[in-house]
Formats: C-alpha cells, structure tokens, sequence
C-alpha cells in the first residue's frame, strides 16, 4: 500500500517536473516582440482592473512593477551602458550598488507614470529578425485620441533566462544615452563614490539641483 | 509688493546657482553656453513654478477635459498644416499628402476640434521648418534655452522665428484675440508638457542636463524620420 502510494507520488513529481521544465522551455523559446506584448497585456489589464493602482496607491503600483515588469529587464546591463567606459572602473561592489540605485530611481520614476494610463493602445510593429540574432530592437507606439503617437522601442538581448530589455527608447531618446551624460558629468565631478552618493541622495527624496 | 520682490530675490537666486553649477561643468559641443543657458534655466525654473504652473492648474481644474482636447486638436490642425509644408519643403510629398489630407479632414469637421484623421488612422506627421533648415544642410548651432519657450538650438530657433512670422494667427487683424490664440496656444503646449516634466523631476540628477540630451537627441531623431544613424561614441 505504502510502496504503491510512493511510486504515485513519485510520478506525480516526474509530471510536475516535466510541466515545469516545458513552461521554462517555452518562455526561453518565446520570441522578444512575443514577450512585450504578452508583458505589456498583462500590465495594462492589470492596472485597469486594479482599483488601488487606479487611486494611485504607490505600494500596489511598485508591486504590480516588481512581479510583471522588472523580472523581464537586465538591470545590470542598463547600468554597464550607461556608466560607459566608466564601469570598468567600477569594483564589483559598486558596481552592485550602482545597480540597485539605478534600478530604484527608474522604479520610482516609473511608477508615478503608470497610474496616468488611461484609454491609449499600444501598437506592436512586426519584427524582422533572423533566427540567430540575440540582440533585436522591438517597436511599439502607444497612441492615444488627440494626441500624436508615441514610439516606444525595446532593446533586447538573448539570455539563458530568455528575452531581456537593455534600453527603452521613447520617441526617439534613449534612457541609456540620456543618462550617460549625467552620469559621467557626475563621475568627473565626485568619482563612482560621488554618483554612487547623488543616486541614493535622490532615491532618498532629495529634489535635482 | 512684497511678493513681486520675494519673486525677485527668487530668481537671483537661482540665476546664482545655475551659473555657479555652470562653471563647475565640463563644457559640451552642443551646448558651448552652458553657464549662460543654467542661468536662464533658473529664470524658466522660477517662472514656470510661480506662473505657468498656477495658470497651467487653473486651466486644466476649470477647463473640462473634452474641451482641452479641443484646443489641442485646434492647435494641433495648424502644426499639421505646417508639418505638410515642411514635408513639401523637404521632398517628401507622401508625407506632405498625409498632412493635408489630415488637416481637410479636420478643418471640415468643425473646424478642427476633434481629430478625425487619427480616430481613422491617419497618424500626425511632425514635420517643421528647424528639420527643414537641417535637411537643407544648416547645422544645428548652439543649444539655447529660453525661459517660458523653453529648450531649442540657433536652427531651430530660427525655425521658429519662420513659423511665428508666417503663423495664421499672425493674420488675425483683432489684436485682443490674436494674443488671446497666443495665450490659450502657451497654455496648451505648456498643458501637455506636463507629464513629462514631472517624469524630468524624478528622473534627473542634473534636470538641466536631463533635458537638453532629451531634447537634442528627439531632435535628432526627428530630423532623421525615426532612424537615426549610430552616433558615434565619445567612449
């Protein structure tokens, strides 16, 4: 009775495991413009049908960004090109620094956008892409009635993970490029110490000179 | 009284400060002055907050929503004429054809307060006479920032300058409403900006500097139609 009840157990597991890895699969397989689509979906369902996010309640929103959008960005990366030649500099241990401040300023920027969503919808262009690419560009624009169309275009690398996003381009400026400058002006002036410093001053509240 | 000298003591204050911030910043090839447009900047900062905003809140908490959209509409079928000349102007006449055919639309139907063209699909072109002097081959020039108009470089300021001399509203012999178009036409740029300004402030770590790379890289962009080259890196 015992041994019949473990061998179910057991193959029960085996079908969970096999589940499982086929849903891993299926997410590395799925291709980049597949994703944001399927990312941006969810978000916008969610933030309609949420009645705090729609009141602007600040702790719901950066959940709602914390589980459905930031697992698909490399955070890492972002902060690399925007640092430039600058990274190198950088030991590991501020480099994770670096990161986190980084990815926290975008969080609390962000989230102060996304409860302004309203009736906009989002058009997601085709992309050409050839099998073996790892790095692809996914194009969108969000229009919205009486207003012209935003470009909103994704870079996107391949990880063993699956598709991440490396930079946002709205209308034509490059979250990475723009903040390169500041962040080098801000290296030249105070060091990676002096950023690293301007950053968490930042996250903490303190208004920009 | 009082107030009118506290504004004062304001804006020397911060004109103080920009310059100081100025000086202490690596010059920029786009922006040779820096110092100079920091000071402005602080003029446009001070300014901004203690009358466009207020004007800006009472606009839009008085002005319902539908009729704000309205105005934009309004305003936007003017630039979209102009974006088809632009786009004639440049050699591009499928793009000119979209911007006409957007603004017959739009003027038939009651003179341009609603936007049918976009409901339909025809998308707004942007188009204007600082891409047209680019795509004729005038550099870009210094980058300049001027209070209340806000970020812009000499060719596109000079662009301007065309577009304000040759505007419609220009030809409206009733001066009282002329410069009531002028204002409402403030109001609503400003209006629209807003979001985007406060993204500035909670993005930036130098705002100054957060919205002159936005701004020449939009630019950029515009002038290439969307697909700029690579820029090369300074790295």
């Amino acid at each position: 009775m015992m041994q019949r009840m473990r061998q179910g157990f057991r193959s029960a597991a085996a079908v969970c495991a096999i589940a499982l890895f086929t849903a891993a699969v299926a997410q590395a397989q799925e291709s980049p413009e597949a994703l944001v689509k399927r990312v941006s979906e969810d978000v916008i369902a969610t933030i309609k049908a949420d009645p705090l996010v729609q009141a602007g309640n600040q702790a719901r929103i950066r959940e709602v960004m914390e589980t459905r959008l930031l697992p698909n960005f490399d955070f890492a990366r972002m902060t690399a090109l925007a640092m430039g030649k600058n990274w190198r500099a950088a030991t590991p241990e501020q480099q994770q620094r670096l990161t986190d401040e980084f990815r926290t300023l975008l969080v609390r920027t962000y989230s102060g956008a996304l409860n302004k969503y309203r009736d906009e919808t989002i058009e997601y262009k085709p992309l050409r892409m050839n099998p073996g690419d790892t790095d692809v560009t996914v194009r969108t624009a969000v229009l919205k009635p009486g207003g012209a169309p935003v470009q909103i275009d994704y870079s996107m690398a391949k990880s063993p993970s699956g598709w991440k996003a490396y930079d946002v381009i709205v209308g034509g400026v490059s979250l990475v490029t723009n903040y390169r400058d500041e962040f080098n002006e801000q290296i030249r002036s105070g060091g990676v110490d002096g950023l690293l410093k301007t950053l968490a001053d930042k996250n903490r509240g303190a208004p920009a000179k | 009284m009082k107030r009118r000298r506290a504004l004062a003591a304001r804006i020397v204050g911060a004109v103080a400060l920009a310059a100081l911030a100025g000086c202490a910043a690596a010059p920029s090839k786009d922006d040779p002055f820096e110092p100079m447009n920091r000071a402005l900047f602080g003029v446009h900062e001070v300014t901004d907050q203690y009358v466009m905003k207020p004007a800006i809140d009472a606009y839009t908490a008085v002005v319902p929503r539908l009729v704000r959209t309205g105005v934009s509409n309004f305003f936007n079928n003017l630039d979209d004429l102009y974006s088809g000349i632009n786009a004639l102007l440049q050699g591009k006449p499928d793009k000119a054809g979209n911007d006409f055919g957007r603004v017959m639309l739009n003027s038939f139907v009651m003179g341009g307060i609603f936007d049918l063209a976009s409901d339909i699909g025809i998308e707004r072109g942007s188009e204007d006479f600082g891409q047209t002097f680019g795509a004729w081959g005038m550099p870009q020039g210094p980058y300049l920032f001027v209070p209340i108009f806000g970020p812009t470089t000499v060719r596109d300021g000079a662009g301007w300058g065309v577009r304000i001399y040759a505007s419609l509203i220009g030809f409206i012999p009733d001066v009282p409403v002329r410069n009531s178009l002028y204002g409402i036409g403030a109001v609503d740029i400003r209006a629209q900006a807003t979001d985007a300004i406060s993204i500035a402030d909670t993005a930036s770590l130098d705002k100054y500097r957060f919205i002159r790379n936005a701004y020449l890289q939009r630019r950029r962009y515009l002038l290439y139609d969307g697909q700029p080259p690579p820029e090369k890196d300074d790295e």
